[in-house]
């Protein structure tokens, strides 16, 4: 390589550019580090001291009395619930139509395929889906979360991956006299293992992450509330909580409770709680996360 | 031996041309699904035209005609949360370039771990709920957040509360939905510059070219198809910013300026339950969004010659 000569007005750039990048970075971990240390930081000392960079004291005071709190075990489980089995199912749904429409001699493949794709551009809206799901009696049930597995898009990504699959391995099985679905079993799936894990992880981070449907339809049950919606809850009803704490009506047990489990204590132990699991997952399944982006931007 | 492989071949023929039922029927009840829950409830499109009520049956409600649709064009409230709607898709579409310009930066970084590390972290954000986001936003922005802390231990004296100003809305929303989705935005441009051929490169090193001309003339029109498609991709996107960011974030101090059309449609039809009104808002919303893309697909067949879908 030959020798780099460095110009004054490249060094700045690249001053400025390391340092945007690491501010960024900062400010993408931050919030979260924040979250964490405050949630193990001693309550006594939270109350004085400002948490800005280290956690004061050490202290399992919070994650311990927010377990112990109404519903936080069973959103919990629900949230684990549904990430489950609603990546199951989209899973197996999805993948089964792909195969379906990636074979030409399906009847009515044509029609049922446009139908599908039509649905990413069209929907009947918030209310007229909110009263069809009434009608159906899925109000307050937990089928609300998983129902309907199919996805328009990860069917066409599946399709697509199927289509580009060497055909002649199928042909030889057809030979054979296998079943479709034996085909399927035996020789599509396993091939399909990189698209799978790419559309599951996905699903599963929406099911996780999904809130607004208990928002709608499952508020009245409170044994079907996710954790993200519990923590929505205590963020949208810390003035009411602070507020309960602070009244006159102070009892020496809750006056104790005031000085320790404040209301920020609650939403940074849940908030803990709840984003976890995504961080653990994520940096260990990354490639799959960015091969998602990538087979989508090509199909668009 | 020729006679037994003949015999299966012959088979596998008859099996091509007689119709695949088997797999229909794998498909069938997945597809009735689909139209139970994406076609159906177009069919609820019809209580637009009535006074309905909720829990009463349709044919007992009044028929208004287009009382809806005209009372849209009238409602003052529309204009305001169209204008909020405009300006949250506007400030969108100034800054729809900021991904390419983050990857090209990204690009430059030479030392490959910091760059590694950089993407990895910049891109989790995505991957968040919206709630978490907010949580976030409020330890950190709210009165007692770490931001006024900070401040306030500065020595300028005054805590602002950023997420109840209404003066920096615009600003404060904007910056967040940056915060989520830059890092991720731009991983789709980082892989167009990876395709771009190396040789160019080495070629315009030969006649001279820095890294900044390389960036300008190699790099950025590489890189320029996947920028126009996503734009035209976007435009259809024009009335639909999103729901759960703005109704997240909005509070009785800052509302005006933070609800969107999508979060309008919410407070009509699931908090003032005018199923009616909050209908014929989602179809009106729905059938510019369609338009719209009629006419992306139109843009895009006069810019590239071929349909986006």
């Amino acid at each position: 390589m030959a020798k780099k000569r460095i110009g004054p007005g490249r060094a700045a750039f690249s001053i400025l550019n390391y340092t945007f990048f690491a501010l960024f970075t900062f400010i993408c971990i931050y919030p979260l580090w924040y979250v964490f240390i405050y949630t193990i930081s001693d309550p006594a000392k939270v109350a004085s001291q400002n948490v800005v960079l280290y956690p004061l004291g050490f202290s399992m005071y919070n994650i311990t009395r927010v377990m112990q709190l109404d519903g936080l075990m069973n959103a919990f489980l629900i949230s684990v619930a549904r990430t489950v089995l609603g990546t199951v199912l989209t899973l197996v749904s999805c993948m089964l139509l792909g195969y379906v429409f990636s074979k030409e001699d399906v009847p009515f493949r044509k029609l049922m395929y446009r139908l599908l794709v039509v649905t990413m551009y069209v929907s009947g809206g918030l209310i007229p889906t909110y009263l069809v799901i009434k009608a159906y009696g899925l109000l307050n049930t937990f089928w609300v979360y998983i129902v309907p597995p199919v996805s328009a898009y990860y069917v066409i990504l599946i399709k697509t991956y199927i289509e580009q699959l060497p055909i002649s391995l199928e042909e030889s099985a057809l030979i054979d006299g296998a079943s479709y679905i034996r085909i399927f079993i035996r020789i599509i799936m396993p091939l399909s293992v990189p698209i799978a894990a790419t559309i599951a992880i996905y699903s599963a981070v929406e099911q996780w992450n999904a809130w607004f449907d208990n928002h709608i339809y499952t508020f009245s049950n409170s044994k079907l509330t996710c954790l993200q919606y519990l923590l929505y809850n205590y963020l949208t009803e810390a003035e009411r909580l602070s507020q309960m704490l602070e009244s006159t009506h102070v009892t020496q047990e809750m006056a104790e409770r005031a000085q320790k489990l404040t209301p920020m204590g609650v939403r940074m132990t849940v908030t803990l709680i709840t984003v976890l699991p995504i961080l653990c997952v994520y940096p260990f399944l990354q490639k799959y996360f960015i091969k998602g982006i990538l087979i989508g931007a090509v199909k668009g | 031996m020729a006679q037994t492989a003949a015999t299966p071949v012959n088979s596998v023929k008859k099996r091509k041309k007689r119709k695949n039922w088997e797999l229909f029927f794998i498909a069938l009840p997945f597809m009735i699904m689909v139209i139970m829950f994406s076609y159906v409830p177009l069919a609820g499109w019809i209580i637009s035209f009535f006074d309905y009520k909720p829990g009463r049956p349709l044919f007992d409600c009044t028929f208004v005609g287009w009382k809806y649709f005209k009372m849209f064009l009238t409602d003052r409230d529309v204009y305001r949360v169209l204008k909020n709607t405009l300006i949250f898709s506007g400030i969108g579409y100034m800054l729809s370039p900021l991904p390419m310009l983050f990857a090209l930066c990204l690009n430059e970084i030479s030392c490959t771990r910091f760059k590694k590390v950089a993407q990895t972290t910049t891109t989790m954000p995505y991957f968040i709920s919206m709630i978490i986001v907010y949580s976030l936003a409020f330890a950190m922005f709210s009165t007692d957040g770490v931001v006024n802390s900070v401040l306030t231990s500065l020595g300028t004296g005054k805590t602002i509360n950023w997420l109840t100003n209404k003066k920096i809305v615009y600003l404060f929303q904007t910056c967040i939905t940056q915060w989520k989705g830059l890092g991720w935005s731009s991983i789709i441009y980082i892989a167009a510059i990876a395709g771009i051929d190396q040789e160019q490169y080495e070629a315009a090193a030969i006649d001279g070219a820095g890294r900044f001309r390389q960036a300008l003339h190699i790099t950025l029109p590489g890189i320029m198809p996947t920028f126009l498609v996503l734009f035209l991709l976007s435009i259809a996107n024009f009335m639909s910013t999103g729901f759960q960011q703005y109704y997240v974030f909005q509070n009785s101090m800052v509302y005006s300026k933070i609800e969107v059309l999508d979060v309008y449609i919410y407070k009509m039809g699931l908090k003032l339950f005018d199923y009616s009104y909050s209908t014929a808002i989602g179809i009106i919303k729905s059938i510019l969004s369609v338009l719209l893309l009629f006419v992306a697909n139109f843009l895009a067949r006069k810019v590239r010659g071929s349909n986006i879908f």
